[in-house]
Parts: structure tokens; C-alpha cells; sequence
């Protein structure tokens, strides 16, 4: 992945640009020094590293339009940054970007129960905004598996799923309101703490638009009433085919978990050997999880299990209480680490339509051959929304660039069948040049049309999302006007 | 009561609109022959799906109706994909025979607006028509899965796609939905639907007085029993204060719910209605606004905090008001010309006019806001010739 040439007229202004920094926000806000400038060169995508010029900190909305107007005068580009797990690259510096973390705004504003939202600052957690009001029985619904750690900064950037997005949605679909900043300096509030907000849906376009609009830096998101409760089932079946079917019939017959989730045969081998969860050894198996009172649950459990039994699955588990509805997320939840134990891993996250499953499956299957590759699948399979993990090693030469290779390709297939190329991670820089596979010039021309009247200087991360080459052009030109 | 949506839409297509007016319609048969036509106009065009949502404007009409015909429906994946022009009707009849729906619950505006004609699937998208349901699944925007669309210069244009999750590139598709056909005309949208529940039940609490209503609709939107609508009808078909709480499921479910519901209201008047038939019935009443129709004077729909809806209904001094949404949503009726934004001064949400003349159709835009969205339009529609006069 190639990132574009740093600007030397930046990087030879860097003592100008920091005192410039250091005028607008407090001192211990703004990092230039090249020792601690290092613990901000990557995200969760580390096969890719550059510290940048420059880091501020700032606390308030006022000190992210101070510093973005500094940057703005002076023609410095601007990454910023929420906690920084993008497995997408998407808060990846170059050497002449000023990266603004959020991180220190990470204050509740607000809780209204009456009208069922919370206001935060961005650098907030996702999990602590739950936190901040499950005691009074409400939570935030999206719930990326980074939550612990992953800021609604970058949820927003990104339009963050989860587990539980087949019923409640994902970050678009729970976002009321925002603050923003504009590469200017100029502060916007957008929508509020009613539902819809007025006019274009501008609310819409800056969630998922991965920092290149502007810097949220306050939000106002939906709450919900917790759930009288939850549980899981578990089914095993010999063919991916089948539990493909298994999905859609359930789908079908009027049921909406709030999750289902998908996991192949090298993913419950690799699980078990770690976890040792008792998972079956089969070639397919699903967790499917329903709410509401016990009754409802026993109500909808009952239709699921009968749905399940005309597919002779190979085995079927009921969590009978807490402690084995525990066990049954056990192997879904450390997937990722059980990989992580065996290799290095990349973990793609492609969606495709439902009914497509059974021949990804296979199509991955053959090319993991071709490739020498291993990959293990576990997805949200109400969704579409796969999780190819690919192991390589990241020690081994070449192995990494035959890791993307590889990747490339699934994603390609992930379009070719009618999906896409990112589900909920985003695209960064690592999905970045295969979105000509995706779009049509017309297309990544009517969304860079958007960045030009958002930062017409295209200063905000600019070389994310739209391949290098396409967005050449409008790069070169913001640094002429210099 | 006459329900104008349970006509079949037949009875309207055979007076196709170019028959009854003197205007210059056009009426693409393609994407191609849409462009075209986009790329050669040089004065302003006005977009029609059934013209059934009471949009006015001058220049040549163009009709999207012979873009029409689902063209794909997986129930299995809960997708749906339609060209723009399609009948709503038709939409709703192939859902509701694999026993699905569109859960944001479109209003029809045909019995407020006193419009014939039969409302299309890009025209519910094009107006990001939501009804009772928005408050807990979401408005149209959330069902939006991809469009494809033809921009002011005659381009094609292509977002989102078929998938429920879908983050590759920036979100056209919700800045589409809701933007009146002013930023491009819509050829096709992919929308997910969802299964139609077994059954419903509707608590009812009679005589609140719309503050204590409020109140009410809050407790039972933040408890954890799914209320899919909560209105509150100030003049209820008696004449007296209704408050309606709807909730949707498998049988047993919606029983227990219902119970438990009508539960928190203690030493309140409350009933519950269990026959689905009525309780549709009664919402869809509640949808489309059907006190307002065949009524004289202007009409007004205003997004708000709920928590301040009662005392927003009060400043209205409207001839008639409901609440929708829990208070999120209040529908006024006033005395034509009536300056509804003048009365209820600065309040955190926006009024838009929705059966009048000669004041803005939309709340008009902080200055910041306003600046993006009149950037939008130059690069969607640089001739500025889409829909002239709408959205600013």
C-alpha cells in the first residue's frame, strides 16, 4: 500500500507549525517531539507505520477549531484520530500531518432518559457510553468487537457495526445529532435530540465518511431500554450449504434475532484448541440469539429449534441458564484471539447477499489453496457481513504482500456476487485501490464531489478512501493553491 | 371511513397526469433515455413518481413511471430492489405475499393533500416518507440499502448496494433519501424489509391531557416491551384525549407485552385492543393524518424533543394538533398563512409545511448548514435545474 509523497514545504515549516500549535491550545496538548510522535505512527492496521508531524490532543470543541484553523491557513493536512483501532488504516499519518486524537474528550454531556439519547464528546468509548447508563436499564446499541477500547470518533468515521446490528442498526442508524468541525475552523451542529433532522441528510453522509468531512467532536446518540433479557442456541451442521439455508429459513419464518453468527471448520478447530468451548466439530455452526422475557424467548426458541431440526443439524444446544449461554459465546468471542494465537492474521470484512453464501464459501475454500493460505470464516450471517480471517506470517518475506493478494481477491468476489467491499470496518487505506472494482469513475466522482464542498483544500485525511490516482488531481491542486 | 390507499392503483394510472395538464411531460423508458433527456434540458424540470406528495413547481414534468417493476426480492436476505417509478402498491403486494413489509410504514399523503394518483417507491424514498413506526425502527433512510440515480448533468450514479452492511465510500444513499429529487432523479433503490409480525395489540389511555400524555408515551417508550408507535390524539373520534401505544410480535409476546404496558399506567383509564384489524386500522388513521382530511386550512409538520412537544402544541394555537413518536413528531392544523415558525420561535428540531402556500416548505438552515447544502446542489445539479424552488 503505497502512501503519497509528504509535502516538503510542510515538513521544512515543521518549528513554524508547532508554534503556531502551541499558540492555539494549551502546551501539553500539542507532541512534536520524534521519540513521542511514535505512539501515534499506526493503528490497528500495524503493517503500516509513519509518525507525524505533528499530534495535538485538544479537549474542547473550541481548541479542535483552534488547531484546525492553523492548519487550515498554513496548508498542513490534518489526520485525525479516535482510539486509533481501525484495522483500515483509517487513522494511518503521513509525515507532514498534524493526527488529532480525541481521545481527551471523552466527557458525558447529557442523559435523557424521556428522550432516550445520551450526549458525549467523541473521544468517549464505545462501551463507557453503555456504561454511563445501563445502572438506569438503557444502552447504546451498536457494539463493535473493538467496543472496550474503540472511541464514537471513529465509529462515526466509520459507521461501526456489530453483533447485534440485524435488529438495532449500525452507527447511522443510531446518530441524532453531531458536532462538527470543518477543516475552517467552522463549528456546525447537525440534527439534535429530535429524530430526523431537517434538510439534506448531511447527518447521514458524515457518519461513514472516515474523517474526510469534518472532525466530530460531540454526539448525540439514540439510547435504548435494556432487554428483560437474552439467550443463545447453538447449531452444528455438516455442510455450509445447510446452515446457509438454516439462516434464511429462520429469516424467512418471521423470527429477527439480534444476532446470528456463522463460523466454519478451520474457525471452531482453531477456537477449541484454544477456548475449548465444546464447541462440535462440524463444518458449519451458528449462534443464534433472541430478547425478551423468558416466555418470549421460549416462544421464538421453540419456532428457531423447529426450523433447525428439518435441516438434521448435528447438534443442537440450548443455554439452559447463564452459565451456558456463556459458554456458547465463549468460541465466538476469542475467535479472533484463538487466530491471533496460531499466525498473524488479516481479517476481512466483506459483505454479501445472504443466498451467496454456500459459493463464497467454496470459492475461498479453493483459492486458500491456490494462495498456500489458510482462512478461517466467522461472520454475522443475518447480515452477509463476513469476517475472512487469513493467516500469514509476518515474519516470512513476501508472505504479507501474498496476504493481501489474497484478500484482494475475496473482496473482489465479495462485488463480483453483488456485496461489497467493507461492511463496517471501513475502507482506510487498505481497501483503498480496489474500490475501482466497486464503483465506476462517475461513482468515486460524485462522492469526492462531497469532500470538495466539505474541505474544498482537501486537507482532511486525503489519502484515504479513493485511490491514490483518482484522487490525484484534486490533492496536487490543493497543495498548488498553497 | 374511506381509506384511499386500499384503492387499487389502477383506478388512478388510467388518467395518466399528461392527459388532465397542459405541461411538457417527459416520461423515461431507461436509465439511457432518462440522461438524455437530463443532459439536454436546459430549463428547470420538475420530478413526479404519482405526484400524489403535493409538489408544485414550474417546468417540464418528468414522470418516473416508466421506470418501474421490481427487479429483485429475496425474503431470505430481507432485499428488496425496485426501480423508482414502481407502484408502492405492487411493492407492498409481493412483501406482504412472502408475509414481510416495509417497517418504516410510509404515510400516504393522497387523503391530507386531497391528491390522486398512485404513490411510487422513489417517491416515498425522494420525500424520506416514514410513519409511527420511525420512532422505533427508524425512518425510510435506515431501510435504504443502495440507489441508482441520474445527477443534474445527465451522469449515472451508483451508491450503496443490495447488502444490510455497507460502509465502502461515503453514504449517498441517505443524502439521496429525503432530498426531493433536487440532487439527482432516482432510477432504482434497494431497501431491506422485514417480516410482518403475527399479530398486535393497541393500549389505550383515554382522557390525558397532552402534557401528561407526553409523559406517558415516555414511560412506555423507555420500558423494555417494544412499543412500535405512541401517539396522542388531543380529539379523539369521541371527542375526548386518546393515547395510543402500539406493540407487535408472535402472539404470546404481544399478550404479555400488552399486559405488562398497560401495567405501568395504574389508576389511568386504559384498555387494551386486541383485534389486529382495528388496531391497523386505528394507525393507519394515525399515518396519514386522517383527521386533517377534507379540512380547511394549512398543515403543518414539525420534528421536536419530545419532552417539549406539549408545550410546542401549546404555542401553536392550532385549530387541531396530534403527537406521533412519542412527542417527536406534533401535526398541526392552522388558518392558512398562519406563520407557524414565527409562533413557536428558536426550539430544537424544524417545521415543514406540508399542505399550504407561500412560505417556505422547509425550516430554513443555520448559515454553516445552509453553505454545505447550497455546495451540494451546485456540484449534484450545477444548471440548476432540478426541482427548482424546493429545499432552498
Amino acid at each position: 500500500m503505497q502512501m503519497p509523497q509528504p509535502d516538503a514545504r510542510v515538513l521544512s515549516r515543521k518549528a513554524q507549525i508547532v508554534a503556531r500549535l502551541h499558540d492555539a491550545i494549551p502546551g501539553d496538548a500539542v507532541i512534536s517531539d520524534e521519540m513521542e510522535t511514535r505512539a501515534y505512527e499506526c493503528d490497528a492496521l500495524t503493517a503500516y507505520k509513519c509518525p507525524p508531524l505533528a499530534v495535538v490532543l485538544p479537549s474542547t470543541t473550541e481548541e479542535v477549531s483552534a488547531v484546525l484553523k492553523v492548519c487550515h491557513e498554513m496548508g498542513v493536512p490534518v489526520v485525525p484520530r479516535g482510539s486509533g483501532t481501525s484495522l483500515a488504516g483509517g487513522a494511518l499519518p503521513t509525515a507532514d500531518c498534524v493526527l488529532l486524537g480525541v481521545a481527551r474528550m471523552n466527557d458525558v454531556l447529557e442523559t435523557d432518559y424521556d428522550n432516550r439519547f445520551i450526549r458525549v464528546q467523541t473521544g468517549r468509548t464505545n462501551l463507557s457510553v453503555t456504561g454511563a447508563v445501563e445502572a438506569d436499564g438503557f444502552f447504546y446499541a451498536p457494539d463493535p468487537s473493538s467496543q472496550l477500547a474503540c472511541a464514537i470518533a471513529g465509529n462515526i468515521a466509520m459507521n461501526s457495526g456489530g453483533a447485534h446490528c440485524l435488529k438495532y442498526g449500525v452507527t447511522t442508524n443510531n446518530l441524532m445529532g453531531v458536532t462538527m468541525v470543518q477543516m475552517d475552523g467552522t463549528v456546525m451542529e447537525i440534527g439534535g435530540k429530535h429524530l430526523d433532522a431537517g434538510g439534506y441528510d448531511l447527518l447521514g453522509l458524515i457518519c461513514g465518511s472516515e474523517g474526510q468531512l469534518g472532525v466530530v467532536t460531540e454526539a448525540t446518540l439514540r439510547i435504548l431500554p435494556k432487554p428483560e433479557g437474552a439467550r443463545p442456541v447453538l447449531m452444528g451442521f455438516d455442510a455450509n450449504e445447510v446452515a446457509g439455508a438454516c439462516v434464511a429459513d429462520i429469516i424467512k419464518a418471521g423470527v429477527l434475532p439480534v444476532a446470528i453468527e456463522f463460523m466454519d471448520r478451520p474457525c471452531i478447530e482453531a477456537t477449541e484448541a484454544f477456548a475449548k468451548a465444546g464447541y462440535p466439530m462440524c463444518e458449519a455452526l451458528l449462534i443464534v440469539e433472541v430478547e425478551g422475557s423468558p416466555a418470549e424467548i421460549d416462544e421464538q426458541l421453540a419456532l428457531i429449534l423447529e426450523i433447525a431440526r428439518k435441516h438434521n443439524p448435528v447438534e443442537l444446544r440450548e443455554a439452559k441458564d447463564a452459565d451456558e449461554a456463556g459458554r456458547i459465546w465463549l468460541g465466538r468471542k476469542s475467535a479472533f484471539g484463538a487466530m491471533g494465537q496460531i499466525n498473524d492474521y488479516m481479517c476481512l470484512d466483506g459483505t454479501i447477499p445472504v443466498s451467496e453464501l454456500p459459493y463464497v464459501l467454496r470459492r475461498i475454500g479453493e483459492m486458500s489453496k491456490e494462495y498456500g493460505l489458510d482462512v478461517a470464516n466467522v461472520f454475522h450471517a443475518g447480515d452477509g457481513n463476513m469476517h475472512p480471517l487469513i493467516l500469514f506470517d509476518a515474519n516470512k518475506e513476501g508472505d504479507l504482500e501474498l496476504c493481501e493478494a489474497f484478500g484482494a481477491d475475496i473482496l473482489r468476489l465479495c462485488v463480483e456476487v453483488g456485496g461489497c467491499l467493507t461492511g463496517e470496518h471501513g475502507v482506510g487505506i487498505e481497501k483503498r485501490d480496489l474500490m475501482v472494482d466497486q464503483f465506476a469513475p462517475e461513482d468515486l466522482e460524485a462522492q469526492m464531489a462531497v469532500k470538495d464542498v466539505f474541505d474544498p483544500s482537501w486537507l482532511l485525511n486525503p489519502a484515504k478512501v479513493f485511490p491514490l490516482a483518482v484522487s490525484e488531481s484534486r490533492r496536487s491542486m490543493a497543495l498548488a493553491a498553497e | 371511513m374511506i381509506i384511499l390507499g386500499a384503492l387499487p392503483p389502477s383506478r388512478f394510472a388510467r388518467f395518466p397526469r399528461h392527459f388532465l395538464e397542459k405541461k411538457k411531460i417527459m416520461r423515461p423508458e431507461t436509465e439511457a433515455d432518462l440522461a438524455d433527456m437530463i443532459a439536454s434540458a436546459s430549463g428547470p424540470i420538475c420530478v413526479r413518481g404519482g405526484g400524489t406528495r403535493g409538489v408544485h413547481l414550474d417546468g417540464a414534468v418528468l414522470e418516473t413511471g416508466g421506470l418501474s417493476g421490481i427487479t429483485l426480492y429475496e425474503p431470505g436476505s430481507l432485499t428488496l430492489v425496485a426501480r423508482a417509478g414502481t407502484p408502492l402498491a405492487e411493492i407492498e403486494a409481493a412483501l406482504d405475499a412472502e408475509g414481510q413489509r416495509l417497517a418504516f410504514e410510509p404515510m400516504d399523503h393522497r387523503g391530507l393533500l386531497g391528491t390522486s394518483g398512485a404513490p411510487t417507491i422513489g417517491g416515498v424514498v425522494s420525500a424520506n416518507v416514514s410513519g409511527p413506526r420511525r420512532v422505533s425502527v427508524g425512518a425510510c433512510r435506515d431501510f435504504m440499502l443502495g440507489v441508482r440515480y441520474v445527477d443534474g448533468t445527465g451522469t449515472l450514479v451508483k451508491n450503496g448496494g443490495r447488502v444490510m452492511k455497507n460502509v465502502t465510500g461515503y453514504d449517498l444513499v441517505k443524502l439521496m433519501s429525503g432530498s426531493w429529487g433536487t440532487l439527482g432523479v432516482l432510477t432504482e433503490v434497494s431497501l431491506k424489509v422485514l417480516p410482518k409480525p403475527e399479530t398486535a395489540a393497541c393500549v389505550l389511555i383515554d382522557g390525558l391531557s397532552d402534557v401528561d400524555a407526553v409523559q406517558a408515551m415516555a414511560k412506555a417508550l423507555g420500558s423494555p416491551f417494544e412499543v412500535s408507535g405512541a401517539a396522542h390524539i388531543p380529539v379523539g373520534l369521541n371527542g375526548q384525549p386518546v393515547t395510543m401505544l402500539r406493540i407487535e410480535g408472535f402472539a404470546g409476546s404481544v399478550a404479555y407485552r400488552a399486559d405488562q404496558i398497560a401495567g405501568l399506567f395504574g389508576g389511568m383509564s386504559v384498555r387494551v385492543e386486541r383485534d389486529p384489524e382495528a388496531v391497523a386500522k386505528g394507525w393507519a388513521w394515525v399515518r396519514d393524518v386522517d383527521t386533517f382530511q377534507s379540512t380547511e386550512g394549512d398543515v403543518w409538520r414539525v420534528s421536536c424533543t419530545p419532552s417539549d412537544a406539549a408545550g410546542l402544541g401549546a404555542k401553536m394555537k392550532a385549530a387541531a394538533h396530534l403527537y406521533d413518536w412519542g412527542g417527536g413528531l406534533i401535526w398541526a392544523r392552522v388558518p392558512e398563512g398562519t406563520d407557524l415558525r414565527a409562533r413557536l420561535g428558536a426550539f430544537d428540531g424544524h417545521a415543514t409545511l406540508v399542505r399550504g402556500a407561500g412560505q417556505a416548505k422547509f425550516q430554513p438552515e443555520p448559515a454553516p448548514v445552509a453553505a454545505l447544502s447550497r455546495g451540494l446542489r451546485a456540484r449534484f445539479d450545477p444548471k440548476g435545474i432540478l426541482n427548482t424552488g424546493l429545499m432552498g
